[in-house]
């Protein structure tokens, strides 16, 4: 590995000093992505600023009937927090088809949100990389894409975003909390993460001297009509060639309020309001799925290797959309798809 | 590699003074002094000769290194030393009492659960977590919560049905 120097923050606003007075420093939670792509060569920090005693472990309801949750959770603790458990299912079984456990018990919640994409080509310190080395070119554009973006991709970059809980995260609207020199800010879930375009260097909308501090969930969990499916190239502990998180509201069989996001296929997870919007005060059937799942893809485009992605995807949608009208959220231990 | 190296040397940091640590491992009182990018791993292995833990892959994705960390199974690969100061570290070597293996230990060997050997520490390490979050019920749960720890033998139905075993007994 790399040397680099390692400090230890006494609260919030000593990690933001210790952070704005190094440019070249980084905040390490759980570690488990940091320290792999420091080993890869890819991050090279001088300083590693250790924020993993600050106190931000706490799951709290909010005064409005949400859910505050510390940075600082683990993504273990998290899913099994009886109140996500109860109310917010979807992000516990999106958290749950992620990873493994001993990286769950590490893996932080705001790290999870500022993991990197698992492109190889970002990994391959001698492969041009826009990510990794900006202006070096794209790598994988052309050459194996099979785990990369079919949607709001650019020619500098066709990375995923590499998440499960950030794609339940955006369905349920989440909230993201951070501190800076000037104080505290909200963003969006949907602000956070950010289209590659032509600065595929940046993954989020977070500033260089700001820590997160908190994601907020608002008080609809959408707890009886959900799912969390995620294909992959094996059952488990492997990266979403495609995921979709789904939530629905029904009055009998007209729905209410759809939420839709995905993963695998995006810079970030994935959502289209008007594929939203379309399927309000619809029939929940297999043929109203296949229509928001043809205006989410509409302008999708693929590669030599992923362009399976589009047709994968489409029936992804549907097959999840159906699994939350029907209230069979799929099962994260046994895989059998229905 | 070669970027990597340019890089490194345009950017010469500090070699920084080792920090001392100090961790509970197996029950016993260790202080050390390691440099900051000293893994956990590393540590117990190079500077506690405390070998039982694997070294596979090197990048939490092989399961090997699995250790329990105050009670919680963790790649040890991917955690540094110095941020576990003050913890509770149980090793392989940790598990056996008095003379007598841990029900995994003999669980293993009571369903030839390994051909090599080599992911063995980590998979009954990871196991005991299994065991202690209280989770897995089933087989298929077994599976889904063990699948951090690769075996490129391909143990995994005797590995379960260790557990299984060790389930019944706890």
């Amino acid at each position: 590995m790399i040397n680099f120097q390692y400090a230890r923050a006494s609260d919030v606003a000593d990690a933001v000093r210790m952070i704005a007075a190094d440019p070249s420093a980084k905040f390490i939670a759980g570690g488990t992505n940091l320290i792999d792509l420091m080993k890869e060569h890819v991050e090279r920090p001088s300083r590693l600023i250790d924020i993993s005693r600050l106190p931000l472990k706490t799951v709290a309801e909010t005064a409005d009937g949400g859910l505050r949750i510390g940075a600082l959770v683990p993504n273990s603790d998290l899913a099994d927090h009886p109140l996500v458990a109860q109310r917010y299912p979807l992000l516990a079984s999106a958290i749950l088809a992620g990873a493994s456990q001993q990286l769950r018990n590490m893996a932080s919640t705001g790290g999870n949100l500022l993991q990197r994409t698992r492109c190889a080509y970002f990994y391959d310190t001698a492969a041009p990389c826009n990510k990794r080395e900006p202006g070096s070119g794209c790598s994988a554009i052309n050459r194996r894409s099979r785990m990369h973006a079919i949607l709001g991709l650019s020619e500098s970059c066709i990375a995923t975003h590499p998440s499960d809980m950030c794609v339940a995260l955006a369905a349920l609207d989440a909230t993201v909390h951070v501190a800076g020199p000037s104080g505290e800010r909200a963003m969006a879930i949907a602000d956070f993460h950010r289209l590659p375009g032509t600065t595929p260097q940046r993954d989020t909308n977070l500033q260089p001297n700001e820590i997160v501090t908190a994601v907020e969930l608002p008080a609809q969990g959408f707890a009886r009509n959900y799912t969390y499916l995620k294909i992959r190239d094996r059952l488990s502990y492997a990266f979403a060639l495609v995921s979709v998180a789904a939530a629905l509201e029904l009055d009998a069989d007209t729905i209410k309020e759809a939420r839709l996001a995905l993963g695998g296929v995006a810079h970030k997870p994935w959502r289209d309001k008007g594929a939203e919007a379309a399927l309000r005060g619809q029939t929940a059937s297999p043929a109203t799925f296949a229509q928001a799942a043809d205006l989410i893809l509409r302008d999708a485009k693929g590669f030599t290797h992923n362009a399976f992605k589009i047709d994968l995807a489409r029936k992804v949608i549907v097959r999840a959309l159906t699994q939350a009208a029907r209230g069979t959220p799929q099962s994260q231990s046994n895989k059998k798809i229905r | 590699m070669a970027l990597a190296r340019k890089r490194a040397a345009e950017q010469p940091i500090q070699i920084p003074e080792k920090i001392a640590v100090s961790l509970t491992v197996n029950g016993v009182a260790r202080r050390l002094d390691v440099a900051p990018w000293t893994t956990l791993l590393d540590a117990l292995r190079d500077h506690l000769d405390l070998t039982g833990t694997k070294k596979g892959c090197d990048h939490g994705q092989c399961g090997a290194c699995t250790v329990l960390v105050d009670g919680r199974r963790i790649n040890s690969c991917l955690t540094l030393a110095v941020m576990k100061d003050g913890s509770d570290v149980t090793t392989i070597e940790g598990l056996a009492k008095d003379g007598a293996l841990h029900p995994l230990q003999q669980a293993f060997i009571d369903h030839d659960a390994f051909q090599c050997g080599y992911c063995t520490p980590g998979q009954i390490c990871s196991a005991v977590g299994l065991l202690a979050e209280g989770k897995a019920k089933t087989a298929d749960e077994i599976r889904e919560l063990m699948s951090g720890n690769i075996c490129r033998c391909g143990a995994y139905p005797n590995i379960v049905a260790a557990i299984l075993q060790a389930m019944g007994q706890s």
